[in-house]
């Protein structure tokens, strides 16, 4: 064995796999791609093979649900295989160039949107925002997510929390134009060199602030903050924690009726990954008039919407449909009015595949921030 | 005798497990100059036969008095080294064991250092040695009776062998019935017995059986004493029934207001029972219980007018001022057979245990194949009207074994065949059924097993390698998602009905025995044998043996194995009448000691006390070792201020000068 295969072999257990399938079975893109992640991890034992197996295209396939992970009955995580062959492909250079350009964006701007950094926070613009300091005492440090600051499809997320921790009155306060991608998406690219730097450089930046806690509204940077930062001062929490929270203690009141039938939809990156299920169903029951139903695949069954993994940037080559299609069909078999989600990015595949699907008249998709601000 | 020191230092080389890294001639020699040795030699293998002779007639030809044996682990050969030195005529506590193996060989590469480590080992040894005093062993009588905690298949064949032998058993089931899991089964594989028609006799048997005294429906809360002497209390839980005037007829169950409403614990929910009952036809006592946590007259004081069951009762033995009875008993022996849980299937979310009717266990489904079971052995999904019978069923293998994710790595070693067993069953009683197991391997290894694995495939049951991952409903089917490994096939398996082949956990209330008994777990988390082969039913305490799944997962043969296995260790210590006790015992220097009390709290065997003596017309307390419970652990020892506890061959004077040679000072 020499050392470079010892180090894939080893980075990701990959003799401690005993072929039995759980990853591949549970793997939501099997049904519409080639992808076998088992096979990767079975292959990728033959360092001579690593090169023709980063050709693959499938495993730009993978969402980085993490179900593979969560399944594996021996502690492997076989999504860590595929990122890192996409992580031999950054290194030599030959990668599709809306990811070079997203990972560029990031490493010159901090988003991976090709937006400047000096406009990440005009989305505040109108609005009645707390600035945190540096140094100084803050309850909640709120971290916005590059996807949220720089869409304006989805800035209204951040637009809705502003005005229910200013209504709740509660302690937070913003980054503003210094926050700096949490860089999940620059690990599930592979480009890990980068991904440690932004890793320090944002343990610096959060850690300047006397933060209790580091309020996070994308799932994406909950996860990340709370898995691969190991040195953050602050407890990660997802929003969904804090409004929880102040409904809990009747900081504020949701008064209006909203006669809705609402579906919630688990995002991978909240429900199967971190285990918060309760409380996004403990919010949206809290509002009058609301019925809420039930996917048959939910909580830990829950469908990937296909957000994450990179997905963003890279287009998948199968023409069958998609799990957010699926998803939303499933909705309105269930009669659903409202597909309900906690996440911008199943925001946005979402409302994509309800537009394709011509469900517009009947339903809509909205975030959980947005509809209890509507609401108060 | 002389007692001026005469060593003899005796080098093992363990074949080459202690010869490979460490070389025994340079020891040898390094000993042979060390003070007070008399003669240093080196050997293949210590233990063996020639090994213990080169002893014996050193002693005898060079009037050695001391010997340093230079091997394994104490734990391996101490006993049979002091044999030796018995044999000689020397006390047999004038040994000391350097464990240049376990300690040194076998996990250092490089030679010369390796060397090194041993001589010192070896130095340390010796200088030990020297100042060793002997030791007389004790015995005591050992009380002829056996309490077994558990009447599984386990607990029962023990039971039955202790009795024919002709000593006394007491026998305690928690539940009203004896009979265990087996008595939940069907057929057996891989045989195919009917698990009762095999079982019923011996449950008869322990019931009547002159040499056994039956608690069911009992717990036992206090054991104190050793090994030889244990003093047991057992307390015998109300029944509201009066045993002797109960006949068994079932009339109050019929009539009891809450019949068919309590979900019955034998049937695993599948069916139901009333508030008074028997968990099953051949329950042994055929007696019934009441369970005073349903029952609405003990519950609310009120069951209607008049309590049903009272009316019904022809014998009158219903009696609801029953109170709970303590009986006390001593025993020489300990035998722990409490069995296992199956695992909890909700805890994999994934598989839709809680979601989903037609995803079931495969005790449950052991219920429904049975032919006292809830559907008289029909394979049905839900009841009543909407009850169908499924087409298209898959079987799961390994779930909550060699799972990581549940914190069980461990492979349950009975749900291969048990899956084969039942696929086969369904397959018979549904003809034409689809049957599929799901498996990541076969594990078939014991007597006719193999055997029974081919035949249930050439029956036509098909086995898809691959662990399914996700379980979803799609219309009125179950979808399973699951990869073919063997042709790398992603799929989504519509069938009718899901079996988990759930695995074996440890009881969910083990933690009562261990705090009871004070035993160990593994890392598995069933109780520990005192050596993984070679003491594969004692445990650390002395006295206490362990048969059946206690232990670890097994099927019925091993259990019945391992269960007379545990009789025989129990018996040896019966019938031989008397025990040793440990000889290396802690004592205390009263003169010295400060009354503080630390020792009686650290002492894990409650071997210490204080006691009030008369010191120069004071009256103060000491402590005071009884010397039957202390087991000689040294923790007193190593925790007393003053040092006024002591060790039996570990006194402080004894170990200091051995542990300063190990640091190369005198
Ligand atoms: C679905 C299934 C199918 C199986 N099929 C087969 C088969 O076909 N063939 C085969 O060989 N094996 C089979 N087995 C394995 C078999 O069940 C076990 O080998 C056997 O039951 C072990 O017996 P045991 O006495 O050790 O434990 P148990 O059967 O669990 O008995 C333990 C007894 O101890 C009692 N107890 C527990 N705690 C206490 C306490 N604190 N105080 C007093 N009493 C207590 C319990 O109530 C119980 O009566 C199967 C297992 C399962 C789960
Ligand atoms: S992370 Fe999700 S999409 Fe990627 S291989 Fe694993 S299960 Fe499949
Ligand atoms: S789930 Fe884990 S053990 Fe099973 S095939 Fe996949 S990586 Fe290997
Ligand atoms: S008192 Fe009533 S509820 Fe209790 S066992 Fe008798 S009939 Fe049943
Ligand atoms: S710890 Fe020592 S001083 Fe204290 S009571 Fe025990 S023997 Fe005496």
């Amino acid at each position: 064995m020499n050392t470079e295969m010892q180090g894939f072999i080893q980075k990701y257990d990959l003799l401690g796999c005993i072929q039995c399938g759980r990853c591949t079975g549970g793997c939501p893109v099997t049904v519409r791609t080639n992808l076998n992640v088992r096979r990767f991890v079975y292959d990728a034992i033959d360092q001579s093979m690593l090169d023709n197996l980063a050709k693959l295209p499938e495993i730009w396939d993978c969402t980085a649900c993490n179900t593979c992970a969560v399944r594996c009955p021996k502690g492997l995580k076989p999504v860590e295989v595929l990122i890192g062959l996409r992580n031999i492909l950054v290194e030599s250079g030959v990668i599709q160039p809306t990811v070079r350009d997203a990972l560029e964006s990031v490493f010159r701007e901090g988003n991976p949107w090709d937006k400047p950094r000096a406009i990440r926070s005009d989305w505040m613009q109108g609005l009645e925002v707390k600035i945190a300091e540096p140094g100084k005492k803050v309850e909640n440090l709120i971290f916005v997510c590059c996807t949220i600051a720089y869409d304006p499809k989805v800035q209204v997320i951040a637009k809705n929390l502003v005005k229910v921790l200013n209504k709740a009155g509660v302690d937070y306060g913003f980054i503003g134009d210094s926050e700096t991608c949490c860089s999940s998406e620059v690990h599930n690219l592979g480009e890990e060199g980068l991904f440690e730097m932004m890793v320090e450089d944002n343990t610096e930046l959060l850690n300047s602030y006397d933060a209790a806690r580091i309020v996070t509204i994308s799932p994406h940077c909950y996860s990340t903050y709370k898995s691969q930062y190991p040195n953050l001062k602050a407890k990660v929490i997802h929003y969904t924690h804090l409004l929880k929270e102040i409904l809990e203690e009747n900081k504020l009141e949701i008064t209006r009726e909203f006669p809705q039938k609402i579906v919630f939809h688990d995002p991978c990156f909240l429900g199967k990954q971190n285990n918060v299920f309760d409380e996004p169903r403990y919010i949206l029951g809290r509002i009058p008039g609301a019925e809420l139903v039930e996917f048959e695949r939910k909580r830990e069954r829950s469908l990937c919407c296909e957000g994450g993994g990179g997905k963003m940037w890279v287009e998948s080559e199968s023409r069958k449909e998609r799990l957010a299609e699926t998803r939303v069909n499933n909705a309105r078999e269930l009669g659903a009015t409202l597909l309900a989600v906690a996440c911008p990015f199943c925001i946005l595949t979402l409302d994509d595949a309800l537009k394709a699907k011509g469900f517009e008249e009947e339903m809509r998709v909205a975030e959980i921030l947005e509809i209890i601000g509507e609401l108060v | 005798m002389n007692n001026k020191p005469k060593i003899g230092v005796y080098v093992c080389h363990c074949g080459i497990n202690i010869a490979k890294t460490v070389d025994v001639n340079t020891v040898t020699e390094f000993a042979s100059h060390l003070p007070n040795v008399k003669v240093a030699r080196n050997y293949s293998y210590m233990c063996s036969d020639p090994g213990q002779l080169l002893i014996r007639e050193d002693i005898k030809n060079e009037g050695l008095n001391r010997v340093v044996v230079a091997s394994c682990s104490p734990r391996m050969h101490e006993l049979t080294f002091r044999k030796t030195l018995a044999e000689a005529g020397l006390n047999p506590y004038y040994l000391e064991m350097a464990n240049i193996r376990e300690q040194c060989s076998w996990v250092h590469e490089e030679g010369e250092r390796a060397t090194g480590k041993a001589k010192k080992l070896v130095a340390a040894a010796v200088s030990k040695v020297r100042l060793l005093e002997p030791l007389q062993e004790k015995e005591v009588d050992v009380e002829p009776a056996t309490l077994i905690i558990g009447g599984g298949i386990a607990g029962i064949q023990a039971a039955l062998d202790i009795a024919n032998a002709g000593f006394k058993v007491y026998l305690v089931e928690k539940t009203p019935s004896v009979g265990g899991r087996m008595s939940q089964l069907d057929k057996t594989f891989p045989t195919l017995d009917c698990s009762a028609c095999i079982l019923t006799p011996k449950m008869v048997d322990v019931a009547s059986h002159p040499n056994i005294e039956l608690f069911t429906y009992s717990q036992v809360e206090e054991v104190s004493g050793f090994v030889g002497n244990f003093q047991v209390k057992v307390r015998k839980k109300a029944r509201y029934v009066d045993v002797d005037k109960c006949t068994g007829c079932g009339a109050c169950a019929q009539e009891c207001r809450l019949s068919g409403r309590i979900p019955s614990e034998f049937d695993v929910g599948m069916g139901k029972r009333a508030a008074i009952y028997l968990p099953f036809p051949q329950a042994v006592p055929a007696k019934y219980t009441i369970d005073s946590q349903r029952c609405l007259f003990l519950t609310r004081g009120k069951c209607g007018k008049s309590p049903k069951c009272v009316d019904a009762c022809a014998a009158g033995a219903i009696n609801f001022e029953q109170k709970d009875e303590i009986a006390e008993f001593k025993v020489g022996a300990i035998i722990v057979a409490t069995g296992f849980d199956v695992f909890d299937a909700s805890r994999k979310p994934e598989y839709g245990y809680n979601d989903y009717v037609n995803v079931i266990t495969s005790l449950e489904l052991e219920r429904l194949v049975s032919a006292s079971g809830p559907t008289g052995g029909s394979v049905m999904i839900g009841t009543g009207e909407d009850a169908s019978v499924p087409r298209e069923i898959a079987f799961i293998k390994c779930v909550g074994s060699r799972d990581k994710s549940v914190g069980n790595e461990y492979c349950s070693r009975v749900c291969c065949m048990y899956t084969a067993k039942l696929a086969h069953l369904v397959e018979e009683k549904i003809p034409g059924a689809n049957v599929r197991v799901y498996y990541m391997d076969v594990r078939a290894f014991g007597k006719g097993f193999e055997e029974f694995y081919d035949r249930v495939r050439r029956e036509g049951i098909r086995y898809i390698r691959g662990n399914p991952s996700e379980i979803f409903k799609r219309g009125d089917k179950l979808v399973i998602k699951v990869e073919n490994t063997l042709t790398s096939t992603p799929m989504e398996d519509e069938v009718d009905l899901v079996v988990l082949g759930v695995g074996l956990e440890p009881r969910k209330d083990a933690r009562e025995i261990i705090d009871l008994l004070r035993l160990s777990q593994s890392a598995d988390r069933f109780f520990l044998e005192a050596h993984p082969k070679l003491a594969p039913v004692d445990t650390a305490t002395d006295g206490v043996f362990l048969a059946g799944c206690a232990q670890g997962p097994k099927d019925i043969p091993d259990t019945v194995a391992q269960a007379k296995g545990a009789a025989s260790s129990a018996l040896v210590l019966l019938s031989s009448g008397r025990v040793k006790v440990q000889a290396q015992i802690s004592f205390v220097n009263e003169a010295t000691c400060r009354g503080c009390g630390f020792c009686v709290e650290i002492c894990p065997y409650g071997a210490i006390e204080l006691v009030t003596v008369n010191r120069m017309g004071h009256q103060v307390s000491v402590a005071r070792v009884n010397e039957a419970l202390c087991k000689g652990c040294g923790a007193c020892a190593a925790g007393c201020l003053s040092g006024s506890v002591q060790q039996k061959s570990f006194m402080d004077r004894q170990i200091l000068p051995q542990i300063a040679v190990l640091g190369g000072m005198r």
